[in-house]
C-alpha cells in the first residue's frame, strides 16, 4: 500500500495479493477502497478484520453525513478510524494486526492530506508520502527518490506504479502486475473532484511502460552499455 | 374503578404552554446581537455568580432565561455534547446546528412527556469565519426552534425589546454600537442600566481557538460611554 500527495490532491494505491503463510490465497484482492466521496482507505494486515473495519468505517461516515446533514471534517474521519483501530487492539495482540492508510481531500482547507496509523490507533499525519504492508520498505525508497511537492497527477500515478513494481519485485507477499490474468494494482486519486479509481487499462499501459524501461536498463547494464 | 377526567389534548398543551410562559415572563431578558467582529450576548443580570451566558465550545455560546437550575442543566448537557463530539471526531465538527437540534429534542420530549415543562428559553449562538457563518438559534420551552437573523431577544418582555432593538440594529456594527443598542433596548425608555446590572460576553471572530470572552465592568463602561 502506498500513498503520496501531488499537486491538487492525494493518490492511494495497493497491490492485489493475499497470502496464507507461504501460499498465495487470493490474486485479485481489493485493498484500496473509497471511504466516502472525498477520501479513501487502504489496508494492510489480517484480511478478515481489515475488510470488516473498512465496511464499518464507510458506514459510519455515511451515517454521520445523513444524520448531521453534512460530512465529517477530514480530521474527524481520520480520528474515527483511529478509534476503530484502538478497538481492534486486543485482536491485534492475538496476531490479527490491521494497519490502514487514510487519504483524503480536505474541503475546508482545500488540499489533500494523508494519515498513517499503528496498531494501537496512533494517528500520524504525513507531509508527503507513506507506505505500509510487507513490501513497504522497497516501495518507500522508490517514492522517496522520486517525490516532489509539485508532482502532476500523471507523474504521481507513475511514481506509485514504480513503487509497487519495486515492492513486488523484491517482496514475495506483494503482487506485481499479472498480465496473464489481467490483474493490476488498484490506483485511486482523490482531488477536489473526489475519489476516482483509474481504469484497469490505464494502469496496465503504465505498467507496460515501466516494465519496458526496466528491461532496457537491465539490458544496458548486462552489455556494459550506457552508464 | 376511578376514571380520570377527559382533558382535550389542545387544552393540555395550552395549560402547559401558559405555565411555562408565566415562569419565563417572571425573569429578566437578554439580547444577542451580531456585530462586525463577532457576536455579542448581553443579559440584564445583577448577579455576578449565577450566569445566564456561558461558553459551550470554541465558537459556540449559550444563553438562557427562566429557571436557573433548569437552563443550567441544559447548559451542562450542551457542553458535554460538544466536548464528546469534539473528542470523538475533531474540533471542526462541533457545530451549533446539531446542538440546537439536540436541545430541541430534549425540550420537546420534556414538554410532552413530563408532568411539568421546563420554564426556560435558550439561545445557541455561534460565530463563523465571516458574518455569513454566524448563527443564532432560539429554542423555546416546547422544543420549537427558530433561526434568527442579526439579533435575538429572550425573556419576559421580549416583544417590546425586540421592537426597540430592531429599530437601532444595523448589520456590520462595531462592538460599542452593538452593546449600546442592546443595553438601551433592554432598559427601555424610562430606565437605564449600569454595568453592575449587566452580564456581557462576546464570541470574538478569531481564526481559531476559544472565541468566548466575558467583558468586565470597566470594559462595559468604556464601550457604553
Amino acid at each position: 500500500m502506498v500513498s503520496a500527495k501531488y499537486d491538487g490532491g492525494v493518490i492511494i494505491a495497493g497491490d492485489r495479493r493475499a497470502t496464507s503463510g507461504n501460499l498465495i490465497s487470493h490474486r485479485n484482492m481489493k485493498k484500496v477502497f473509497p471511504a466516502d466521496r472525498w477520501s479513501g482507505v487502504a489496508i494492510a494486515g489480517a484480511a478478515g478484520p481489515a475488510l470488516e473495519m473498512v465496511k464499518v468505517f464507510q458506514l459510519q461516515l455515511e451515517h454521520y453525513e445523513k444524520v448531521e446533514g453534512h460530512p465529517l471534517s477530514l480530521e474527524g474521519k481520520a480520528n474515527q478510524l483511529s478509534q476503530m483501530l484502538r478497538g481492534n487492539l486486543p485482536a491485534a495482540m492475538q496476531g490479527l494486526v490491521v494497519v490502514p492508510i487514510f487519504a483524503g481531500f480536505d474541503r475546508r482547507r482545500n488540499y489533500g492530506r494523508l494519515f498513517a496509523y499503528d496498531v494501537t490507533g496512533g494517528r500520524y499525519e504525513e507531509e508527503d508520502f507513506v507506505a505500509s504492508g510487507s513490501g513497504s520498505l522497497f516501495a518507500r525508497t522508490v517514492i522517496k527518490m522520486g517525490h516532489r511537492d509539485d508532482l502532476s497527477q500523471g507523474d504521481a500515478v507513475d511514481l506509485m506504479i514504480r513503487a509497487l513494481f519495486a515492492a513486488a519485485d523484491d517482496d514475495s507477499a506483494t503482487g506485481g502486475p499479472d498480465s496473464m490474468r489481467g490483474i493490476y494494482p488498484i490506483v485511486a486519486t482523490i482531488s477536489a473532484d473526489g475519489y476516482q479509481e483509474l481504469d484497469e487499462s490505464d494502469v496496465a499501459g503504465r505498467f507496460e511502460r515501466v516494465l519496458a524501461e526496466f528491461s532496457d536498463q537491465q539490458n544496458a547494464t548486462a552489455t556494459g552499455g550506457q552508464a | 374503578m376511578n376514571m380520570p377526567f377527559y382533558v382535550a389534548p389542545e387544552q393540555l398543551m395550552k395549560d402547559r404552554a401558559d405555565f411555562a410562559q408565566k415562569g419565563i415572563a417572571r425573569g429578566r431578558s437578554l439580547a444577542a446581537v451580531e456585530f462586525a467582529d463577532g457576536m455579542l450576548l448581553c443579559a440584564e443580570n445583577p448577579s455576578r455568580n449565577l450566569r445566564k451566558v456561558s461558553e459551550i465550545y470554541d465558537r459556540i455560546a449559550f444563553a438562557g432565561v427562566g429557571r436557573y437550575n433548569e437552563y443550567d442543566q441544559l447548559r451542562i448537557a450542551g457542553i458535554r455534547h460538544a466536548d464528546i463530539k469534539g473528542y470523538t471526531y475533531s474540533r471542526d465538527d462541533v457545530d451549533s446546528q446539531a446542538l440546537a437540534n439536540q436541545y430541541a429534542q430534549m425540550l420537546g420530549q420534556i414538554f410532552t412527556h413530563e408532568t411539568k415543562p421546563l420554564e426556560v428559553e435558550i439561545l445557541v449562538a455561534s460565530v463563523g469565519f465571516d458574518t455569513s457563518g454566524d448563527r443564532l438559534f432560539h429554542i423555546r420551552y416546547d422544543g420549537s426552534v427558530s433561526d434568527e437573523d442579526g439579533f435575538a431577544v429572550l425573556g419576559g418582555e421580549a416583544e417590546a425589546i425586540r421592537e426597540r432593538l430592531g429599530a437601532s440594529y444595523a448589520a456590520g456594527m462595531a462592538l460599542d454600537g452593538a452593546l449600546q443598542a442592546a443595553v438601551s433596548a433592554l432598559a427601555g425608555d424610562d430606565r437605564s442600566l449600569s454595568s453592575g446590572e449587566l452580564e456581557v460576553a462576546v464570541l470574538d471572530r478569531l481564526d481559531g481557538g476559544r472565541c468566548f470572552r466575558r467583558l468586565e465592568n470597566g470594559e462595559i463602561d468604556e464601550l457604553l460611554a
